[in-house]
C-alpha cells in the first residue's frame, strides 16, 4: 500500500540519506531507527507530503501522494514530535476542534470517552496550559483513541509518557495493526506492539 | 517535440549552463559599451539643446532606459520565478536572485535621474508624479523581495518564498499604477509628466534605443555574473563546481 | 467544506477570546497613532479635517500590520500548522478561515473604533460614516494580503519588520481607495465610485489571496 522508493534528501549542504526504499502492506508496521539528526523525522513528514525529496518517490496504493493530494490526507494521521493543542483550550476543547479540522465527526460523548482512556477525565475541563508534559502529550495521544485512518505516522509518540501509558500506546497501535491499518513510527525506547508484522529501516 | 523539450531543460541545469553564462558576458558586456559610446555620443554631442528645456533635458537618456529597464526586468522575474514554482528547476530561482539588484538599481537610477532632472525643470526634487510615485513603490517591491531572500538561510525556501513573492508583486503592479494614476489625477496640482516633453526628434529617439540597448546588454551580462557567482556558492560541494574552481585555480 | 472554515474561524475567535490582550493592544496602537498627529501637527480644525481621512487611514493599515506577525506563528510554533495543512480539505479555504478570525478581531474593532477617533479630527457625520464604511470594506483587503507577507516570513528572524517590507506597498492601492473615498466625501463629491473600487479589492484579496497564502505556508513548513 505504502513505498517509497530511492528517497533521497538533503538539508543545506548535507545529504541525510540516500537511496530509501520499503514498502509497507496492510497491518504492518514501520519502525525508523537512527541517531539523532539521521533524518527520521524529516522522512517521516516526507512520507505525510509535508516535505519534498530531492529524488525519488512515495505513492499510495500505487499512485504518488502529491498527485493523490487530499484522496491521501484522508487516509493519513500524522502525530508530530510538537502536541499540536492549544494551551489556552481545555483538552475536551483541543479534541473536538482537531477533529473538526480534520473533518471527522466527533460527538461529546466520543470525546469525554477519548479522554478517559488516556486517563484525563476530570481534566477535561482545565486549559491545557495548566497540564504537565506528559498530560498535554496524553491530549495529544487522545485523537488516536477514535482514529480509524489507515496511515498512522507517529514521531516519537512514546516521549515524556510513564510505563502504563507506553503500553497502552502500544496495545491501541497493535489493535490499529489488526484492524488492518499500517503505521510508521521512530521511537528510542524499545517497545513491544502486540500484533503486526514489523519492519525495520535503519538510517545513517 | 519531446527531445527539444529535452534539450531546453539541458541548460536548466546550473552545471551546463555555468559555462555558456561564461562565453556570453564578454560578448554582452561588449556590446553594453559599444552601444552606451553610440547612446551618449548621439545623447550628449549630437542631439541639439532643447530650446525650452536647456542642456538639462539629456538626463533623459539615462532616466528613460532605466525607467523601463526596471520594470521589464521585474518582469523577467517574475517570468523565471513562476518557471520555477511550475518546474522546480534550480535555475530559475539563482536567474530571478541575480535580477532582482540589478531592477531594484535601475529602479534607483530612475528615481535618482528624474529628481536631477526634476530640480531644475520643476524647481522641485521630489514631485508626486504618477510615473514617478510608481517608480518609488517598485523600488519598494524590488527591496522587499531582496530583504525577503536574505532573511531566509535554506536556499531552496529562499528561491520559492521570493517566487511567490515576486508572482504577487507582478498581478499587483498594474493594479498599483492604476491606483496611483487615479490619485494622481484627483490631486491636481503636479500634473507635470516627466515624458510630456515636446515631441521627440528623430535623433532623440535614436540616442534613446541605443542607451536602452546599452542597459540591456549591460542588465544581461551582469545578472549573469551574478547567477554564476550564485551557482558556485550554492553547489560549492558538488563535483562540478571543484572542477571548475580546480580549472580556474590553474 | 464552508463548515471547516467555519471550524477554523471558530477555533481562532475562541483562541482571540482568552487573549484579549493582543486584541485590545492593537486598538490602543490605533488610538495612539491617531492621536499623535494632531499633537505633532497643531490643533487648527480646517487642517485636521483635511489629514484625517489619511491619518485615520494609515493609523489603521499599520494596527493591521502589527497583528500580522501572529496570524500564523502559534499554529507554527505549537505544531497545529502542520495538521491544519494535512487536513484534508485545500488549504487556501483553512487560510480563508483564518483571514476571516482575523479580521473579526482586527480590522471590524478598528472600523467600528475610527468614526469615534474621527471626531477628534472634527469629521463631519457623513465623512464619519463614509469613513466606517470605507474601512469595512477595505480592512478585509489588509487582512487577506497580509496573510501572505505572514505566511512569506513565518519562522524567520526580524519577521515583524520584513511583514511590514513586504506588505506594505501591496497596500497602496487600498490605501488610496479607502482613504479616497473619505476625502472625496470631506470635499463634498460622491464616494461611491471610490468605495466600487475597495469592494473590488476586498473581494480579490480575500478570495483570491488565501491561494498565494497557502503555497508560502507549504514552504514555511517545508
Amino acid at each position: 500500500m505504502l513505498e517509497a522508493s530511492h528517497l533521497e534528501c538533503q538539508r543545506g549542504d548535507r545529504r541525510l540519506f540516500a537511496g530509501v526504499d520499503f514498502r509497507l502492506d496492510a497491518g504492518e508496521m514501520l519502525f525508523l531507527q537512527g541517531k539523532n539528526g539521521s533524518g527520521k523525522t524529516t522522512l517521516l513528514r516526507m512520507i505525510c507530503g509535508l516535505s519534498h525529496p530531492v529524488s525519488g518517490e512515495i505513492r499510495w496504493k500505487g499512485e504518488s501522494i502529491h498527485a493523490l493530494g487530499e484522496t491521501f490526507r484522508e487516509e493519513l494521521c500524522y502525530l508530530g514530535h510538537l502536541n499540536a493543542i492549544k494551551e489556552e483550550l481545555t483538552p475536551l476543547e483541543n479534541l473536538s476542534a482537531s477533529a473538526k479540522l480534520a473533518g471527522e465527526a466527533l460527538n461529546e460523548d466520543e470525546a469525554l470517552d477519548a479522554l478517559e482512556v488516556v486517563g484525563l477525565l476530570g481534566r477535561e475541563d482545565l486549559a491545557c496550559k495548566y497540564l504537565s508534559q506528559g498530560q498535554k502529550r496524553r491530549v495529544a495521544l487522545s485523537r488516536l483513541v477514535q482514529e480509524k485512518r489507515a496511515l498512522w505516522v507517529l514521531d516519537e509518540p512514546f516521549v515524556a509518557l510513564d510505563v502504563a501509558a507506553v503500553s497502552w500506546l502500544a496495545g491501541l497501535i497493535g489493535a490499529h495493526l489488526q484492524r488492518g491499518g499500517l503505521a510508521v513510527l521512530t521511537t528510542h525506547q524499545t517497545v513491544d506492539i502486540p500484533a503486526g508484522a514489523i519492519r525495520e529501516l535503519k538510517l545513517s | 517535440m519531446n527531445n527539444r523539450l529535452i534539450n531546453w531543460f539541458k541548460y536548466a541545469s546550473p552545471q551546463s549552463f555555468y559555462p555558456l553564462a561564461g562565453k556570453m558576458i564578454p560578448w554582452f558586456t561588449a556590446l553594453a559599451v559599444i552601444f552606451g559610446i553610440a547612446g551618449l555620443w548621439i545623447g550628449m554631442a549630437v542631439a541639439p539643446t532643447d530650446f525650452q528645456q536647456g542642456e538639462g533635458y539629456r538626463i533623459i537618456f539615462i532616466h528613460v532606459p532605466a525607467s523601463w529597464m526596471s520594470m521589464f526586468i521585474y518582469l523577467v522575474m517574475a517570468f523565471w520565478a513562476a518557471l520555477g514554482l511550475a518546474y522546480n528547476t534550480r535555475l530559475s530561482g539563482m536567474m530571478a536572485s541575480a535580477l532582482a539588484p540589478t531592477g531594484a538599481l535601475m529602479a534607483f537610477l530612475s528615481l535618482w535621474t528624474g529628481a536631477l532632472w526634476g530640480k531644475p525643470m520643476w524647481g522641485t526634487w521630489w514631485v508626486w508624479d504618477a510615473r514617478l510615485t510608481s517608480e518609488l513603490i517598485l523600488l519598494f517591491l524590488y527591496i522587499g523581495f531582496i530583504a525577503l531572500q536574505a532573511s531566509i538561510d535554506d536556499p531552496r525556501r529562499a528561491d520559492k518564498a521570493g517566487a511567490i513573492l515576486a508572482l504577487v508583486g507582478v498581478v499587483n503592479i498594474p493594479i498599483i499604477y492604476f491606483s496611483v494614476k487615479w490619485w494622481n489625477t484627483l490631486h491636481q496640482g503636479s500634473s507635470v509628466s516627466l515624458t510630456k516633453s515636446p515631441s521627440m526628434a528623430m535623433l532623440m529617439l535614436w540616442g534613446m534605443l541605443l542607451m536602452a540597448l546599452s542597459f540591456w546588454m549591460y542588465s544581461i551580462a551582469v545578472s549573469l555574473i551574478r547567477a554564476r557567482s550564485i551557482m558556485l556558492e550554492r553547489e560549492r560541494n558538488t563535483e562540478w563546481v571543484k572542477d571548475v574552481l580546480a580549472g580556474e585555480g590553474k | 467544506m464552508m463548515g471547516m472554515v467555519a471550524a477554523i474561524t471558530a477555533r481562532d475567535l475562541k483562541l482571540a477570546m482568552r487573549r484579549q490582550a493582543d486584541i485590545v493592544s492593537v486598538l490602543f496602537f490605533f488610538i495612539i497613532v491617531a492621536s499623535l498627529f494632531p499633537l505633532g501637527i497643531g490643533p487648527e480644525q480646517d487642517l485636521l479635517r483635511k489629514l484625517a481621512p489619511g491619518v485615520l487611514w494609515v493609523g489603521a493599515l499599520l494596527a493591521t500590520m502589527l497583528s500580522l506577525p501572529k496570524l500564523f506563528a502559534d499554529d507554527f510554533r505549537d505544531g497545529t500548522l502542520e495538521q491544519l495543512v494535512l487536513a484534508p480539505q485545500p488549504l487556501g479555504l483553512t487560510v480563508l478561515g483564518k483571514v476571516l478570525a482575523h479580521w473579526l478581531v482586527s480590522g471590524l474593532p478598528l472600523a467600528l473604533l475610527a468614526p469615534v477617533l474621527g471626531l477628534q479630527f472634527d469629521l463631519s457625520s457623513d465623512a464619519l460614516l463614509v469613513l466606517t464604511v470605507s474601512l469595512l470594506i477595505g480592512t478585509p483587503a489588509l487582512s487577506g494580503i497580509g496573510a501572505i507577507g505572514a505566511a512569506l516570513t513565518l519562522g524567520l528572524r526580524g519577521g515583524g519588520v520584513l511583514v511590514s517590507l513586504l506588505v506594505l506597498p501591496l497596500y497602496i492601492p487600498v490605501l488610496i481607495f479607502g482613504a479616497g473615498a473619505v476625502d472625496a466625501t470631506v470635499a463634498g463629491l460622491g464616494a461611491e465610485a471610490h468605495l466600487s473600487i475597495l469592494g473590488a479589492l476586498a473581494i480579490g484579496g480575500v478570495f483570491f489571496a488565501p491561494w498565494a497564502t497557502a503555497a508560502a505556508l507549504r514552504i514555511a513548513l517545508e
